[in-house]
This record gives C-alpha cells, sequence and structure tokens, in this order.
C-alpha cells in the first residue's frame, strides 16, 4: 500500500464528520433540480450522474490501490490470523446490532446479541475468537442505525455513492453519523495513530472478503453500477423489514406489520 | 457484511437446483426444499473438483442438472418484460440461448464459493395447497445469516423454480435493471447482442 493511499484515508478519517454534513446537505439542496432518469428502478436515484462520476473514482482508487494492498494482505497474514482480525470487528459489529435491536423495541433478540458480545468478548478473548458460534448461538443479521431508522418508517430517499465508502442512501448516510460499527476501530483505539492503523485493517479485511464477490460480478454485470446500486437499496428494504419485504412499494413501515 | 458468505449462497442455489430429488413426488414444498438442502452440502463436501474450481467441471454440473428444474422461459420472460410478448420466435429463441449462458457462468462462478454452509429452511406460513409459492430459507456460516428464499410453481408432481432471492435481491429483478437499458434504447436485438458480446468475452476470458 502506497503511503499516499493511507494518508488519503487518514484524511478521509478525519474530515468524514464534515464530509457527512455536507454530503447531506448537498444532497437536500440538489433534489429541487435533479432530473429522473427513466426506468422503474431507478427511481430512487435521481443523482445518477454525480454516483456514477463517484462511482468511477471508486473503481479507480480500489484498482489503483485498495485491491493491490488486500492482495498483498491476503499472501502475506495467515488465514488464522485474518480470521481472528475478522472477529474481532465482527465482535464489535454484533454489539452495535444489540444496541439498535434495542432501538427497534426487539428486546429479546437485543438480550441474545449482547450475550453473544458479552461470552466472545470475555470467553474469546476480546473477540479473536467466535467461541458463542461453537457453542451453537444463533447470530442475527446486522443491524445499523440506518435500518433503525428505516424500521420506524424514515423513507430511505436518494441512492448516493459516497467518496471510498461506496453505496448508501440519504437516510444512511447521516445515520452514520451516529453509527460507531462502521468504524469498529474507533470503538477499539482510542488514540488517532493507531485508529488510522486499525482503519487501514478494517479496509484491507473487508477488502479481500470480497474479491471473489468482485469477480463474480464482473462475470455477470452488463452495467456494474446498476447492478451494485439494486441490490444495495433490494438488500437495505430487505434487511429494515427482516427479510420478509412485502411486494408493494408503499406498504406500511416494518413496525406497523409486526407480529403478523 | 460477509460477501463471501453471499456468494456461497448464490452457490448453494445453484446446488439446490441441481439435486436429482427435484423430481420427488408430489411433496410439500417446504418439506421438499429442506430434504434437497442437506444432500447438496453433502455434494459440495464430497466434490473436490467443484471446491477447488474446475470450472469445466462445474458447468457441466450446472447445465446437465440445474437448468432442467428452473422455468427458464418464464424467468426470461419476466426479466425482459412486455418485450418479449412482441417478440419474434427467432428472437425469443436467441435469447433464450445467451441468457441461458450467461447464467450458467453466473452459477459457475459462484459454485466455488461453496465451503462449510448450512442451510435452515424456515416454516412456511399460510396454506401450502397454492399453485405458486415462496419457500424461504437462511445459509448460515461464518459471519451474518445469508438470506436464500425461492419461488416455486408447481409443475406436474413436483416444482419449478421461477426465481430465486439472494440477500434481499431477486434474480428477476436483477436482470430487469440490467436490461432495461438496451431494451429501451434498441430493442431486444440490441439486449440479444449485449448478452452474446458478454459471454463471448467471458468464454475467450477462462480458456
Amino acid at each position: 500500500m502506497s503511503a499516499g493511499k493511507i494518508s488519503a484515508l487518514q484524511a478521509s478519517r478525519r474530515a468524514r464528520s464534515a464530509l457527512m454534513a455536507l454530503l447531506a446537505l448537498l444532497a437536500l439542496g440538489l433534489s429541487g433540480c435533479a432530473s429522473m432518469p427513466e426506468g422503474a428502478l431507478a427511481r430512487g436515484d435521481p443523482w445518477e450522474r454525480m454516483n456514477r462520476q463517484v462511482f468511477s473514482f471508486n473503481e479507480a482508487v480500489d484498482e489503483a490501490a485498495i485491491k493491490p494492498a488486500a492482495l498483498v494482505y491476503q499472501s502475506l497474514v495467515p488465514g488464522v490470523v485474518r480470521t481472528g482480525v475478522s472477529n474481532v470487528f465482527g465482535n464489535v459489529g454484533d454489539a452495535w446490532t444489540s444496541a439498535n435491536l434495542l432501538l427497534q423495541a426487539k428486546p429479546k433478540q437485543s438480550l441474545d446479541m449482547g450475550f453473544r458480545t458479552l461470552v466472545n468478548s470475555v470467553l474469546g478473548l476480546g473477540g479473536l475468537f467466535d467461541v458463542a458460534d461453537e457453542m451453537g448461538m444463533e447470530r442475527f443479521a446486522s443491524e445499523d442505525f440506518g435500518q433503525t431508522l428505516g424500521y420506524w418508517g424514515l423513507k430511505s430517499g436518494p441512492y448516493l455513492v459516497l467518496p471510498l465508502l461506496g453505496p448508501s442512501t440519504l437516510r444512511d448516510t447521516t445515520a452514520m453519523l451516529l453509527d460507531v460499527q462502521d468504524s469498529g476501530a474507533s470503538v477499539l483505539w482510542k488514540e488517532p495513530r493507531d485508529r488510522n492503523g486499525a482503519s487501514v485493517l478494517q479496509l484491507l479485511n473487508t477488502r479481500v472478503r470480497l474479491l471473489n464477490a468482485g469477480r463474480v460480478l464482473d462475470q455477470i454485470a452488463l452495467d456494474k453500477y446498476v447492478l451494485l446500486r439494486d441490490a444495495f437499496l433490494a438488500r437495505r428494504r430487505s434487511l429494515i423489514y427482516d427479510g420478509e419485504p412485502p411486494d408493494e412499494e408503499s406498504a406500511p413501515a416494518p413496525y406497523k406489520s409486526r407480529g403478523r | 457484511m460477509q460477501r463471501r458468505t453471499w456468494i456461497s449462497a448464490f452457490g448453494l442455489g445453484a446446488l439446490l437446483l441441481a439435486s436429482p430429488v427435484l423430481r420427488a413426488q408430489a411433496m410439500a414444498a417446504d418439506a421438499f426444499v429442506r430434504q434437497v438442502s442437506s444432500e447438496v452440502i453433502d455434494a459440495v463436501k464430497a466434490d473436490k473438483s467443484i471446491q477447488s474450481g474446475d470450472v469445466a467441471r462445474i458447468r457441466q454440473l450446472v447445465d446437465a442438472k440445474v437448468m432442467p428444474h428452473v422455468n427458464f422461459q418464464r424467468m426470461t420472460a419476466s426479466s425482459v418484460g412486455p418485450q418479449w410478448r412482441s417478440a419474434t420466435p427467432d428472437q425469443q429463441k436467441r435469447m433464450l440461448v445467451e441468457f441461458q449462458t450467461l447464467m450458467v457462468n453466473t452459477y459457475s462462478g459462484a459454485l466455488t464459493q461453496v465451503k462449510d454452509q448450512a442451510v435452515v429452511v424456515k416454516p412456511m406460513r399460510g396454506s401450502a395447497d397454492r399453485d405458486e409459492l415462496v419457500v424461504r430459507s437462511e445459509v448460515r456460516g461464518s459471519g451474518d445469516p445469508i438470506q436464500l428464499d425461492y419461488r416455486l410453481e408447481k409443475s406436474g408432481d413436483g416444482w419449478k423454480i421461477y426465481d430465486v432471492n439472494v440477500g434481499g435481491f431477486w434474480l428477476v429483478d436483477a436482470y430487469k435493471g440490467q436490461f432495461a437499458k438496451d431494451l429501451s434504447s434498441g430493442g431486444l436485438d440490441a439486449l440479444i447482442t449485449r448478452l452474446a458480446d458478454k459471454n463471448k468475452s467471458l468464454a475467450s476470458a477462462k480458456n
């Protein structure tokens, strides 16, 4: 990984909060004058032109720096260690999932996930080993604050591709300001210097897991931007409805259809 | 998010289609998916050449065992949309050939990702004697569980699959989005040409 890449990442991290707020504002400002592309699936993407530019930027950065670095990481670091790294970040994510389940008034699932985190933190040496999985404890799909807002009926708003961070929506980007989960690093490491190192590690860890997915995507996509967008929006909607989204677009918010 | 498991789920879905049990007589749809699931896992674990990514062998398997159990005509028709009905028989035939090749490529890539996963079929809700229904399942491996659902239609004594949902994304919706631009700018012929080019470049990349 080049030094330039690291400093770019550091800069982006420092400027993240400001950037998010700016993007949210920009997004709100743009919504007035944006023209709608045709096609039913494009309804959630009034900023397609801007999004495509950011998407191209992300692809270029990935091709030039992130993917090569991930390949090096994969070849140098043994699988056991990589699994450990993955588990630590996963454990922090589980804690945040537990908190969000509580915010969605699902106390039982929240408690289960909380207990899972506790087991892995204590018995699994700070999350290094997924002991809870060995014990047969169920893992629920991860929840973040954007999903919690969606659960209580807030619409996703337009699709938004973020520089370096990738697919999002206006709602999820705003929620990310509160999301601890997307930087497990910031929970575990308080010193900025350590945190930046950890962020790079998290980035590499994620990218390695995406290597195969990327290959399959390149194989089947006629238009990769559209495929990623449609997949992202469908998946977010499905997650908010806990895997059973209604067919109609104008269906009531998830919390209203509880206990069906 | 575990994209790796996501892709594996896709592969499992493909293998699920591949099992001979699909020919079983008038079985309840969820029991049928459940029974097939366990056999699929065993099949993958037993086959070293699939795990090591022998593309030719995987493609053979998909061609011979997966495709016969999918209502492919219906999948193609709904992915193309209204233009399918106004297409000539010749156009339809060419479209089916190219789309099928693309699908086999998709599955071949995904199949190599199946490792240590298990499929849990969720209990069915509502009456089970309908002609079309959804069977929901979940692929559990390391990391987040991955949603894997099927739309089934009754076909004689058994079932045929006409759509698959991986991680919240229906396959037909995915292809609808991919096809829309070519269909609106150049019609079905433009799309067929595009698919043929794509398939050719994939074939040359692999050999």
